[in-house]
């Protein structure tokens, strides 16, 4: 990802800020619809414990719907399914022991992570822990916010907050997460999919059959890489 | 503990496993270049469909066109003068999104 070029923890909270902003909107908006079901506590220490966007919003509705804990986990676990192999990508990039490279892992987000690739199968790890820095109290701090002032808020869609991430995600896609042809092509089949899954099975289990688009990469190429 | 609570603690404890169990368990052996290739293009299947189901379908499971999908043409609007211009991207999608839902 090019955003000025830069490397490590400095250059992650720098690139991080416009997502950072995304966040706050995003994590109030989480507050706002979080608060009725479970309480003015529970919301905040989810977004300080769990910090994975999809999967609280995906184990807040079924919450929300009257389902019990075991529905509730069962869909954060398949929206955070995705991690996985995003984890392993990042494997070789990591250092030290099992633990520490377990943690170094644990600020993994689907952003950071995209802006945190540098080609070959490399990842600047402390850039991708700077882009979490900035996120990570404003995704708490909104989350609170909403919590309290949900009231004066009302209903978050209205203010079209969940048009924020696709929009994001659209600007690492056109960056350079795309280069070469087979970039666009591996978008494509990914997104593809993802909506063919979708009617048929759980949310997040289209996100993660998705990264078997990348499996195009074993397909013998002519003169483009 | 009530559901909220058991929801809570249980989605953090799974996802650090989830998140760290690639780094644990493959450390940092030098990978196969085919593993290398197919990480090239992890990124931009993962992203393409976070922005597809993120904008084209709802709670329900239902393939939709809405005010999402009217943001997203205006980030991609916004994209298209200028590929560095997330911030004003996200905040072209948003106020999009609000308006189109203002006036249905």
């Amino acid at each position: 990802m090019e955003f000025g070029g830069g490397h490590g923890l400095r250059a992650g909270m720098r690139d991080g800020a416009p997502l950072a902003a995304a966040s706050l909107l995003l994590g109030t908006s989480f507050g706002v619809l979080a608060e009725p079901v479970m309480g003015t506590v529970a919301p905040v220490v989810m977004s300080a414990i769990v910090f994975a966007g999809s999967a609280q919003f995906g184990s807040l509705a079924v919450l929300a719907a009257g389902g019990g804990a075991g529905a509730a986990i069962a869909a954060g676990v398949l929206l955070n399914m995705r991690y996985m192999p995003m984890g392993i990508s990042i494997a070789a990039s990591t250092r030290g022991g099992w633990l520490r490279r377990g943690l170094a892992a644990q600020p993994l987000i689907d952003a950071g992570w995209a802006m945190s690739y540098r080609g070959d199968g490399r990842y600047d790890i402390r850039y991708m822990w700077g882009v979490t820095a900035v996120n990570y109290p404003m995704w708490v701090s909104g989350t609170a916010l909403g919590v309290l002032a949900g009231d004066t808020i009302g209903d978050p869609d209205r203010l079209g907050l969940d048009a924020l991430f696709p929009a994001f995600f659209l600007g690492l896609l056109v960056g350079d997460a795309t280069e070469g042809r087979r970039g666009w092509v591996a978008a494509l089949l990914g997104a593809t999919l993802a909506l063919t899954l979708t009617p048929m099975t759980p949310p997040g289990v289209p996100i993660m059959t998705a990264c078997l688009a990348a499996l195009i990469a074993l397909v013998p190429n002519g003169d483009d890489t | 503990m009530t559901a909220a609570w058991v929801t809570v603690f249980a989605l953090c404890a799974t996802l650090a496993v989830t998140k760290g169990i690639g780094p644990v368990a493959l450390g940092d052996r030098e990978l196969p270049i085919t593993f290398t290739k197919i990480i090239d293009l992890l990124a931009p299947a993962i992203l393409a469909a976070l922005i597809a189901v993120g904008t084209f379908t709802n709670a329900d499971g239902d393939l939709v066109i809405d005010a999402r999908a009217a943001g997203l043409a205006a980030a991609a609007a916004v994209y298209a003068v200028s590929r560095k211009s997330i911030l004003l991207a996200v905040g072209a999608a948003a106020v999009t999104a609000a308006l189109v839902r203002a006036i249905a």
